[in-house]
């Protein structure tokens, strides 16, 4: 477990403490050139420059490895990541792939998490990219270190590097010498940019990486450890809660403090514009002076939200700007057409745990623990809404709840800094409640897709032209206009204006491109260039709906062709792994060509490559549907995935049956709703999710071994599949679909009855 | 002052009466587990067992908790002799962010208490008010049925040695 209490981190103790030998830490190299390699995740790199753009991995943002690992007279070795923990496993991975490329048992390693000055930069924690960018970069640090430590072994035992080899910490001699890498470690020894090739451990060798591994921070949090911010109670720390403005285009009119300001416990109300909070000595007294000071609050209100009673239609009239995904389109002999729309409400994060920051100003440096995703931007950005120069503020990562995206992490961590200027010398912690968490984090945009297939006359696709209607996913910091309380103050930062940018991972227009090998292909993104409702990234941006979309028209044309779903996406798949995870999952499900579901119940299949770039994923799932009620209960779960080379297979399960379930939420039950002023879905009663009656008996993950391929990010790949397939196997079980989110009972109901 | 009986430790906390046990247990005792989720006793992050019954501490003021006993997870084990539950949970390493985790072990416990070979379809029912957003329900349910043997297992080995 980390320790909660507020350390004194400042740089110096920490590098230049007891006993430890040490290396300068580069915070910020010389920037030679910025470029962005392909297949660069936007929101991971947004303003993170690229030094050295041939180095594998982080490297390339971060190229010297003291930025990475840190070897002490002890043995003991530290692992520097910019990746954060977010319930996906990475601190056990990252460490899994550092023993195993540094000869160090696991238990001889310990992790420093994102923190503006200690670890290196990497962006936002983003697009499964940990193990992509970072485990790349600490792999080939590591084993860059281990390299070193065995020449310096080999210089002062005057024997060729050959003749030597690294095991457990220690480097080996033929005649039985053994240095540790303790005596071996010198100051400057490991340090330096890296070089763009490592001897990195063959598959065949491993120990460590490829096996399962239980979690280093599981223990903590089962026995009550002090596992996330929420748990931080540093000495003379005060509790702070933000009254947040009735509605997303309120503003404060007036608001008598008096009534506040002398309640048990409360030590200041803070105002600035529309942007109110309190600080309180204990954590009931804030939220009691929270609920007088919003009573005692005037708001201008307004109605800026769009007509949810046809949302589709209210997204599709928004001023949009054309992106050209793909333009391959070639003359092909169509004997007819098919085309389908479907349609995606707003939804949300919805994490269990409420948005937290905490934050300590003392002598002008104001220090920030959060659980957002991006230490850096967070950093740059509530610098510039505080008016304070960047190195002013620190900002460190501290696990929070399960975000899945941009949460409210960022919003908190800004409160926290903001409430913190009022009380200089104080602690204060930030601590969102359950409505405000549900009203105003930013949610994943509503979205319409429109398809239409040109078939020969097998029914096979010849040409396939898609169309979508999103907003950017991706409203991260960014300036402080992308932080919320930056946004009420009275001197109010305008929010970023996101632009239209095409890139190989995609953002809405994420996974809008099918992986299969139609001839001809159109896709356009109609990027809507106004946002209504506030929105960001959730789990796979675009991917899910586009997923979604393809996957549901990908079983629509095969009922068509009188074909199975799951040869018709055989035969319109070139790509080899693509085919082996449809036809694994097929072979778990024990899928059977026309095969009949018992009554009531139905198959369904799906399959996609995360990003077309990262790890494949192919779902079979049945689900039992009653026709008068609607109520869909999943039944079984098969799904196959290829994550490249696997770090922890224990975790990519976990993630994989974790990414099911929550599509599946999404898919039967989650749709935002609001009336033309205020977001009306402000509890789990009001945006129900998944609970354990809806869950299948069981939820198969195989992971087909890759050794020696790079690395696929998996921590997003069956979001798609997933929800498709559910979507899939309720049209199977009813015989008709239904073409807009949420299935919830009653479409599925009156879908079953032929009433629509 | 109000009294209360924490993981069989008695306590004199000098908060408002009103107020719910949540942040006593977080604020006052420092106790860890027990999360604030929502409030309103909507998601069970907070479940805590009163005399055998599972509660949300978030809506429940300690004015009435007086002469009874209160378990929160660290009265189950520690991390260095984790109890049946906590050993389960780990073993099926049943949790992605873990945030839920700590209510689900709380309102597992109590049903395990009752019947230690609860089925499926039972641990379902009974965790029907319990909220998990990262989707780890699978192993949620593995794991309480996993505690269920060890405490089995563990009744049995104690009435082994005491017999």
């Amino acid at each position: 477990m980390e320790r909660m209490t507020i350390p004194d981190l400042s740089r110096r103790s920490v590098l230049f403490g007891t006993g430890a030998l040490v290396m300068a830490f580069t915070m910020r190299p010389a920037l030679a050139q910025t470029t962005q390699a392909p297949g660069d995740e936007t929101q991971n790199f947004q303003a993170v420059e690229q030094p050295a753009p041939d180095l594998p991995g982080s490297l390339k943002t971060n190229p010297n490895l003291e930025s990475w690992i840190r070897i002490e007279a002890s043995g003991h070795a530290t692992i520097f990541t910019g990746k954060a923990e977010l319930g996906q496993g990475i601190k056990t991975a990252l460490l899994q792939i550092a023993a195993e490329e540094l000869k160090i048992p696991f238990e001889g390693l310990s992790l420093i998490g994102p923190d503006t000055v200690l670890s290196p930069n990497e962006g936002y924690t983003a697009g499964s990219h940990s193990i992509q960018d970072s485990g790349t970069a600490i792999r080939h640090a590591a084993a860059q270190a281990r390299d070193i430590l065995i020449g310096e072994a080999a210089r002062r035992l005057s024997l060729p590097v050959e003749q030597l080899r690294a095991e457990k910490g220690t480097v080996l001699g033929p005649a039985g010498q053994k240095l540790g890498y303790g005596e071996l470690v010198s100051d400057h020894l490991i340090e330096g940019r890296a070089q763009p090739v490592s001897k990195l451990t063959p598959a065949g060798d491993f120990v460590e990486m490829g096996t399962p591994r239980h979690r280093i921070d599981i223990p903590g949090k089962v026995t009550g450890g002090a596992a996330y911010i929420q748990d931080m109670r540093p000495d003379g720390m005060l509790h702070g809660r933000i009254v947040r403005p009735p509605s997303p285009a309120a503003r404060l009119q007036s608001v008598d403090l008096s009534g506040v300001e002398t309640m048990p416990g409360v030590v200041k109300v803070v105002r600035d514009g529309s942007f109110l909070g309190v600080l309180a000595e204990k954590e009931w007294q804030a939220i009691k002076a929270m609920r007088a000071l919003s009573a005692a609050a005037q708001w201008s209100e307004q109605a800026s939200l769009p007509e949810i009673n046809d949302l589709p239609k209210a997204l599709m009239a928004i001023p949009a700007e054309d992106g050209v995904v793909v333009d391959k389109q070639v003359p092909v002999a169509v004997t007819r057409t098919q085309e389908a729309t479907f349609t995606r409400p707003y939804q949300i994060h919805g994490s269990i745990g409420p948005s937290c920051g905490l934050a300590h100003l003392v002598d002008g440096l104001t220090t920030v623990w959060t659980h957002t995703q991006g230490v850096y931007p967070d950093q740059k950005a509530i610098a510039q809404m505080l008016g304070v120069p960047i190195e002013q503020v620190r900002c460190i990562h501290v696990e929070g709840s399960g975000c899945y995206g941009h949460n409210g992490a960022d919003d908190a961590a800004a409160d926290a800094a903001l409430l913190a200027q009022a009380m200089p010398g104080r602690p204060v912690k930030v601590q969102w409640m359950r409505e405000q968490e549900h009203a105003w984090e930013p949610f994943s945009p509503g979205m319409v897709t429109k398809v239409r297939a040109g078939l020969d006359d097998k029914g096979n696709i010849l040409d396939w032209n898609y169309e979508l209607w999103s907003n950017s996913h991706n409203s991260r910091p960014g300036t402080a206009g992308a932080l919320l309380p930056a946004q009420h103050m009275a001197k109010a930062f305008p929010p970023d204006v996101p632009k239209l940018q095409i890139t190989p991972e995609g953002n809405g227009d994420r996974n809008s491109n099918p992986l299969y090998a139609f001839p001809s292909r159109h896709v356009i993104w109609h990027f809507l260039t106004e946002a209504p409702i506030r929105v960001s990234a959730l789990r796979g941006l675009g991917a899910y709906m586009n997923v979604f979309s393809i996957e549901n028209f990908m079983d629509d044309l095969a009922v068509q062709a009188k074909a199975d779903p799951v040869e018709y996406r055989l035969r319109h798949l070139q790509d080899q792994r693509a085919k082996d995870v449809v036809s694994r999952a097929a072979e778990m499900f024990g899928w059977k060509a026309g095969q009949a579901a018992p009554e009531g119940h139905g198959y369904g299949f799906a399959f996609a490559r995360y990003k077309n770039l990262a790890a494949y994923c192919a779902v079979a799932l049945e689900v039992k549907v009653e026709p008068e009620t609607g109520r869909v209960r999943l039944i079984r779960a098969s799904s196959a995935v290829d994550a490249g080379e696997v770090v922890n297979p224990n975790g990519v399960a976990n993630q994989v049956q974790g990414g099911i379930i929550q599509a599946a939420s999404w898919t039967l039950y989650e749709g935002l709703t609001f009336d033309r002023t205020r977001i009306t879905s402000v509890d789990w009663s009001t945006y129900p999710i998944m609970r354990f009656d809806a869950l299948p008996e069981a939820i198969d993950v195989d992971i087909i071994p890759r050794h020696g391929t790079p690395f696929l990010g998996a921590g997003e790949c069956s979001q798609g599949p997933g929800g498709a397939a559910v979507a899939n196997a309720i049209t199977h079980a009813i015989g008709r679909r239904v073409y807009d989110l949420p299935l919830t009972r009653e479409r599925v109901r009156d879908a079953a009855q032929k009433r629509v | 002052m109000v009294a209360l009986t924490v993981n069989g430790q008695s306590h004199q906390v000098d908060v408002d009466p009103d107020t719910p046990l949540l942040y006593v247990l977080r604020d006052e005792l420092k106790l860890n587990a027990a999360k604030y989720g929502c409030g309103l006793g909507q998601c069970g992050a907070c479940t805590v067992m009163i005399d055998g019954e599972a509660v949300f501490s978030c809506v429940t003021p300690i004015v009435v908790l007086e002469g009874r006993n209160i378990t929160t997870v660290e009265g189950l084990g520690t991390i260095e002799a984790p109890g049946p539950m906590q050993q389960a949970f780990i073993e099926e390493q049943a949790a992605q962010c873990g945030y839920c985790i700590p209510g689900m072990m709380m309102r597992a416990q109590v049903l395990l208490q009752r019947d230690p070979a609860a089925s499926d379809e039972e641990i379902r029912a009974h965790m029907e008010p319990n909220l998990c957003r990262c989707g780890t329900h699978m192993r949620i349910v593995a794991a309480i049925k996993r505690a269920g043997k060890l405490m089995q297992t563990a009744s049995v080995d104690t009435a082994k040695r005491t017999g």
